[in-house]
């Protein structure tokens, strides 16, 4: 269920870029701010929130435990330091 | 004058940081390619942001709003921010546990492994490559543009840096920076450079605001009321397709070498939480006033050929000399930041791609790798220097990018996707997507049209004068995907003035081009139908630019195809390689029991 509420919200994000309803507007927000650029200042920040939701709740913590593998660092100690 | 001397102070704190790297680090391809893998959180986003942002990000994005409006905002910049974060969080975390965990430092050794394939590895390193090339010539042209710009004085006949020196300088201070210091001393820049360009929008904006009598509440009033800048402050001459067909582009972001790379160097995967929620703000801070500020520079300064240079202009016009420089310093950050990790990154690739694949590694040992990578640093640098030299005159800093890098890559995402996530997935299904994009690719490279200005193009306003110049063909960037020719040429007489490169050009669109000036009336653009079945035309070009279309549908008033309508060549090449990579895997007999293991069970990734 989760899964699919996160799956739903990533998607209807998606959707929510192509604002065809302000195609036209000429409308000014504060006067000089047209609001087809409005929204989508909006919607970079709602694209914010929608990551630190998928980081809260769909982290993948088991690549926390990813074991490193034998680095060239570590078998050349000694030879490789200028 | 003074801004020159403040952008060589800090190209000269830029080479200095990469001595000091050089000082720190060690003879081993691990330190030298991927910092030994140690990079934390902050730094990981400072840099992986200053990767991702080009010359194009400011110099690109103002010039494309000065022409097409604030659209471009909604087209590029909000698409980056919900699509680049999303496939860091999926794509870049599952390539960082697998570096770890096997020792991968670029795309192609994961490749090799997954579909236990070397052919595989060989042909993706060769397409990759193949599409680097054009994203680093665009910075060094963008280094070079910049320092051309902001060594022009006022009242000068020229500049004091020419582009071909600016282009010069760019390129040696970046491959002093790649070649001592590798990937620590790319990032230690990065952090400098990422914090100097975030600032710079904002400083930008307050500068340049303050400059004008009535702030930009009068400006924005004014390209309203008139009837040839309106459509800049909506998208009314932006195709509903061209705008959905954008927000594949940034899936090309995780598949660029130097992206996936980065992704390879983080100390633990934690580091990319922060990065993937800072991501789209950062990306708001630097577009947004870029392309606010090419938009009033439409109206401020209307009528430039080279329209990626009004954020250069205003900065000239309206800051004093000393924030001019710094300001400049700003946009050669962003510039470099890309164009090292570029350089890295292909010299990452060719290295362990080839050079170690095919047992240089073993025949001359560690160090040499470390040898062989410096050297090809300046052998790929000279190239792509020659080559920005040669583009200068033909191709806009946009058109290359986008046709060559981003929808290759983007295209490419599918591959990615199925060998992270789908077991089924065969060397079969990777190497029809690949073939496919390569085709596909070199298909539309050939189909497209060569830009030029029909003598039909301009819409509005009625009247257009095209002049023939051999001397003068830089300026396709001016022309757009919806053939709106730039903006304000001799505005006041409701004139437009374009130039296009020769007769070649200029017949590339089957319409004769009288060999003197000309004044004619410009009806509508006709649309130049490629392939056609029925009443379905599935191919097309845009006129103008020359852009392939697919599958153009959009009908106006009256009923007629819109000749700019249609989709990007982004949308067939994503879906026919991801649609390929199933029916192929489908077909095919499935990876090894050793392989899923390997990747898909203990411990998962």
């Amino acid at each position: 269920m989760k899964k699919f509420l996160l799956l739903l919200l990533i998607v209807a994000v998606y959707l929510l870029h192509q604002d065809f309803w302000n195609w036209n507007s000429k409308e000014l927000l504060f006067g000089f701010l047209p609001v087809g650029l409005a929204y989508h200042i909006g919607y970079s920040i709602l694209a914010a929130i929608m990551m630190a939701i998928l980081v809260k709740f769909a982290w993948p913590e088991h690549l926390e435990k990813s074991e490193p593998h034998d680095s060239p660092t570590e078998k050349k100690k000694g030879d490789d330091h200028r | 004058m003074i801004p020159v001397i403040v952008v060589f102070i800090y190209l000269a704190i830029i080479a200095g940081i990469g001595f000091l790297a050089f000082r720190k680090g060690k003879a081993n391809t691990e330190d030298f390619f991927l910092a030994s893998r140690t990079i934390g959180p902050m730094v990981f986003f400072l840099s992986l942001f200053a990767t991702n942002m080009t010359a194009f990000a400011i110099l690109g994005s103002s010039g494309l709003a000065y022409r097409r409006g604030i659209g471009i905002y909604g087209l590029m910049a909000s698409s980056s921010g919900f699509m680049i974060p999303l496939t860091i969080f999926f794509i870049g975390t599952r390539l960082w546990a697998l570096g770890k965990r096997f020792g991968h430092q670029t795309q192609v050794q994961f490749f090799r492994d997954r579909w236990e394939c070397d052919f595989i590895g060989t042909l993706i390193f060769a397409l990759s490559a193949a599409m680097l090339v054009p994203y680093m010539i665009i910075s060094i042209m963008g280094g070079g543009t910049v320092l051309q710009e902001i060594s022009t004085a006022k009242d000068a006949a020229g500049p004091l840096i020419p582009y071909w020196l600016g282009c010069g300088i760019v390129a040696v201070v970046v491959t002093v920076n790649v070649f001592f210091g590798g990937m620590r001393g790319t990032v230690w820049v990065n952090i400098f450079q990422t914090i100097l360009f975030l600032c710079f929008g904002f400083v930008a904006m307050v500068v340049i605001g303050r400059a004008f009598p009535g702030g930009f509440g009068e400006i924005i009033s004014k390209i309203a009321a008139d009837p040839k800048t309106s459509f800049l402050l909506t998208r009314e001459r932006m195709p509903q397709t061209e705008f959905w067909s954008y927000t594949l582009i940034p899936l090309s972001s995780i598949m660029f070498p130097h992206m996936a790379i980065m992704c390879f160097s983080a100390r633990k995967v934690s580091a990319f939480k922060r990065t993937v929620i800072i991501y789209p703000i950062a990306i708001l801070l630097i577009w947004l006033p870029c392309i606010f500020l090419g938009v009033i520079g439409a109206s401020a300064i209307p009528g430039l050929k080279d329209s990626d240079g009004i954020l250069l202009r205003l900065l000239n016009d309206n800051a004093p000399a000393w924030l001019a420089g710094i300001l400049g310093a700003g946009i050669i950050s962003a510039v470099m930041g890309s164009d090292a990790h570029q350089v890295l990154a292909m010299s990452t690739m060719f290295t362990k791609d080839i050079y170690v694949h095919y047992g240089g590694h073993e025949k001359y040992g560690e160090k040499a790798a470390v040898h062989f990578a410096r050297g090809f640093i300046l052998i790929v640098t000279v190239i792509a220097y020659l080559i920005a030299l040669y583009l200068k005159s033909k191709q806009g800093i946009f058109e290359i990018a986008i046709r060559f890098a981003f929808s290759g890559f983007a295209a490419m995402a599918p591959v990615m996707v199925a060998a992270l996530f789908w077991k089924r997935s065969t060397k079969w299904g990777a190497l029809a997507s690949t073939l496919f994009v390569a085709a596909t690719l070199t298909g539309f490279a050939l189909l497209q049209g060569k830009p030029a200005l029909p003598p039909n193009a301009p819409a509005k306003p009625a009247v257009a004068v095209a002049k023939l110049d051999a001397t003068n063909t830089a300026k396709l960037s001016a022309a757009d995907a919806t053939n709106q020719p730039p903006i304000g040429v001799k505005a006041d007489s409701g004139d437009i003035t374009i130039k296009t490169s020769d007769a070649t050009n200029a017949s590339a669109t089957s319409a004769p081009v009288p060999a003197k000036p000309v004044v004619a009336a410009a009806p509508k653009p006709k649309l130049d139908i490629i392939w056609q079945v029925g009443d379905h035309v599935i191919l097309s070009r845009a006129p103008i630019t020359g852009d392939v279309r697919f599958w153009n549908c959009q009908k106006d008033a009256e009923g007629k195809l819109n000749p700019a309508g249609g989709y990007m060549t982004v949308v067939p090449m994503v879906f026919g390689s991801a649609l390929l990579m199933i029916i192929f895997s489908l077909l095919t007999r499935p990876p090894s029991r050793e392989t899923i293991d390997k990747y898909f069970n203990a411990p998962r990734n």
